[in-house]
């Protein structure tokens, strides 16, 4: 059995350097027999970039933290020699990191060549197609995802299967397969990690949705920020074409099925799905009032069915293996699993696939690895500018869609921010409010005017001069907008500010009443001050000041002027001796 | 609308990058994508060309061209040093690197330096979260940064680094 060195080069293996450690690896294996050196997608240990699996005698081991520098070791003790080096593997198997996870949507990632079709095929690839095809009716296909409970992993947790029922029993002769690709939300790269690590699974879930409903046509509306990942979807559509599961008679039988790709311009609100539907017609990207919903009038008025990356990735292996086998994962109202980006205030930042029904704290404590320095766990921020935040007291709350939309926040496409007590609760609604307010298309009233309302009440608490009626006026805006605005981004934009409100009211008070931020971010509110005890008097201070706002000689006293002082954080950093600090 | 010497100038690429999309249904979004590849932003004249090609009106065309962020209307620097603002290098200092670039550049985000040489600008998550606080350079990521490892990239595509 040959040995294989898989180098994990998606978006992020390669910005921590992967192309290096590639590079070394090729020199190094040059000449050398019965070693494949091949490239793979994200494995999700983003914190232990760069990374490579190395597959020897039936076992696997993942490295980690890997340089130019380790590869000559790596490849003399482990590629060659067959030893483990213990310090730097990355993670085991049974470590609670890799050992609560479930992967099903992410099985192949991190352990293929994304760009070699026979790879997929070996795992059981178009395997699922081919059962359709062969095997079973549209009809029996619609009931078997019907069957397995899923929810669309987009955000909003419809039944698929229910979905494309309604697209198969729409009349119409032409019908569309879309697929939502345009990942926007802050702090989320599931999909982006799927389309480079997988990228046939995508394929595979689209055509076996093209049989179901109807459909000889699909696109995929993929964000142009993703350049990595569209190159990999040319290359498996190419190779799937070769081989006959994409095109005219796939797998000779007489169906046909064609996927075209569209490249989005840079505008959030084409997540949602009549605006996405509008940018594919060439327009601008608004959205309109539903019904009729995209099922009944979709595409060029046509009947369609529109899912996200992670929905379709999950089909084929529910066909594969059986709808009811999907439903045994996960609780009773949400089945399977759910991939989430983990990142923030974090010891193992990464991409997790766990199953429904799985408590916050085993994510944050077990596979998370907890907060880092010791720092004490704040709040967890779920379902990006459309979520929420979920506080210490409920980190037992299951993950399922009721349990997060009982609990103010919404499951969303995967984003999961971890907060400590060094996180303002102010700031990151300000964060997230001000993000949806720039991307608001501007087309209804209460999300144009009422988001810019809201941001501005934020802003002026953040910088100390909030007013009293501030918390009522921002809760009654917010559930207008909730209750009022035409689509998706304006609904859940004041998720963030409302949630935060209802867990840390009293960090609100705190900026309002008493003009303090007790994390210790906004900058408005806070103040350099050079404890004169802990000073050496060594003027670092003074040079790296930006604006000349430290005085004082080497020697000397040295005071920062809080006139000129812009709070750039500067000092704080460079300070050898810890002396200065923010009030 | 009359011909000017401007539109003469694009005339040739547009209907060129036209003639790719046989099916005129769609094709605005991927038409001014190509343009703008082309000329690396959107010039007027060449947006009067497509007018005519795609025979749609120019204010159509403007209105598609002003909704998505990643049109230009105006010239673009030669590096575009996108600075990730997503929430994960938020809380990561992802600020501090925006402030660290408007002053190794010299321009606010959204400006291009005099040069032509960089253009500076913010984008909402470019999905690298893992490796906060991160920047973009052309179709390159670079993670994990600090100011000082900052500088060193800019330095590389100073001298002229291939994009």
């Amino acid at each position: 059995m040959k040995t294989r060195v898989l180098v994990g080069m998606g978006t992020c293996g390669i910005a921590a350097g992967a192309r290096k450690v590639m590079e070394a690896l090729e020199k190094g294996l040059q000449g050398v027999e019965g070693v494949e050196l091949l490239p793979t997608g994200c494995v999700g240990l983003c914190e232990k970039e760069v990374v490579a699996e190395i597959q020897k005698n039936g076992e696997k081991t993942i490295y980690g933290d890997l340089t130019p520098e380790k590869v000559e070791r790596l490849i003399e003790e482990v590629v060659l020699k067959g030893n483990i080096i213990e310090d730097w593997i990355a993670a085991r198997p049974e470590e609670p990191i890799l050992a609560k996870q479930e992967r099903i949507v992410l099985e192949n990632c991190g352990h293929i060549n994304p760009e070699n079709i026979d790879e997929y095929l070996e795992k059981g690839g178009y395997k699922g197609l081919e059962k359709a095809l062969k095997d079973m009716t549209p009809d029996q296909v619609v009931e078997e995802v019907k069957t397995s409970g899923l929810r669309g992993r987009g955000g909003g947790g419809f039944p698929a299967g229910l979905k494309w029922q309604f697209a198969s029993q729409a009349p119409g002769d032409k019908k569309y397969v879309v697929c939502n690709a345009d990942e926007g939300d802050p702090g989320a790269f599931m999909d982006r990690s799927i389309k480079e690590g997988d990228p046939h699974a995508l394929l595979e879930g689209m055509l076996i949705c093209g049989y179901a409903i109807g459909s000889d046509e699909g696109y995929i509306y993929v964000r142009a920020e993703y350049p990595l990942a569209i190159k990999r979807i040319k290359v498996a559509m190419k190779q799937a074409e070769e081989r006959g599961y994409l095109g005219e008679n796939i797998l000779e039988t007489d169906y046909n099925f064609r996927i075209k790709i569209k490249e989005g311009a840079g505008a959030f609100v084409c997540g949602e799905e009549t605006a996405l539907l509008a940018s594919i017609e060439g327009r601008m990207g608004r959205p309109r009032p539903r019904p009729p919903y995209p099922a009944t009038k979709g595409l060029w008025n046509k009947p369609t069915n529109i899912n996200n990356v992670e929905t379709y990735a999950n089909i084929p292996r529910i066909i594969r293996r059986g709808g009811e086998k999907f439903a045994q994962i996960g609780t009773e109202k949400s089945t399977g699993t759910k991939v989430f980006a983990l990142t923030g205030k974090i010891n193992n930042t990464g991409l997790i696939e766990v199953p429904m029904g799985i408590s916050i704290r085993e994510i944050i404590y077990d596979i998370g690895g907890g907060i880092p320095e010791g720092r004490k766990f704040k709040a967890v921020q779920i379902g990006g500018p459309s979520g929420g935040c979920i506080p210490a007291h409920l980190l037992d709350l299951p993950i399922d869609y009721d349990s997060l939309v009982e609990s103010g926040a919404i499951m969303g496409s995967g984003g999961l921010v971890t907060m400590d007590e060094e996180t303002c609760m102010v700031d990151v609604a300000w964060f997230f409010l001000n993000f949806t307010q720039k991307e608001s298309c501007g087309k209804c009233t209460p999300c144009r005017e009422g988001t810019k309302r809201m941001l501005e009440i934020l802003e002026r608490i953040k910088a100390g001069k909030g007013k009293n009626e501030d918390i009522e006026r921002l809760k009654f805006l917010g559930r207008n907008i909730v209750d009022t605005s035409l689509c998706g981004l304006g609904q859940t934009a004041p998720n963030p500010v409302l949630s935060t409100l209802r867990f840390f009211e009293d960090e609100y008070r705190a900026h309002i009443e008493e003009q303090r931020c007790p994390a210790g971010v906004c900058a408005d509110l806070l103040r350099y001050v050079i404890v004169q005890e802990d000073c050496k008097r060594c003027s670092i201070c003074v040079k790296v000041c930006p604006v000349n706002a430290i005085s004082g000689k080497p020697k000397e006293k040295h005071l920062i002027d809080q006139e000129i002082c812009t709070k750039c954080n500067a000092c704080l950093e460079k300070c050898p001796f810890d002396a200065i600090v923010k009030k | 609308m009359a011909k000017t010497i401007e539109q003469e100038n694009y005339r040739e690429k547009v209907e060129e990058i036209v003639a790719f999309f046989p099916e005129k249904k769609g094709a605005l979004i991927p038409a001014l994508q190509a343009i703008q590849k082309e000329f690396g932003y959107l010039p007027r004249p060449a947006l009067e060309v497509l007018s005519g090609s795609l025979r749609m009106p120019l204010s159509t065309i403007f209105g598609v061209a002003t909704f998505y962020a990643q049109f230009h209307l105006q010239p673009r620097g030669k590096h575009i040093v996108r600075v990730c603002m997503g929430t994960a290098c938020h809380v990561r200092g992802g600020q501090k690197l925006l402030a660290t670039l408007e002053n190794e550049l010299g321009v606010e985000a959204g400006g291009t330096t005099e040069d032509l040489n960089f253009t500076l600008e913010e984008v909402a998550c470019i999905g690298a979260c893992g490796l906060a606080p991160a920047v973009m350079v052309d179709d390159e990521t670079y993670g994990r940064l600090t100011s000082d490892k900052l500088t060193e990239v800019l330095d590389q595509y100073r001298k002229g680094k291939e994009g």
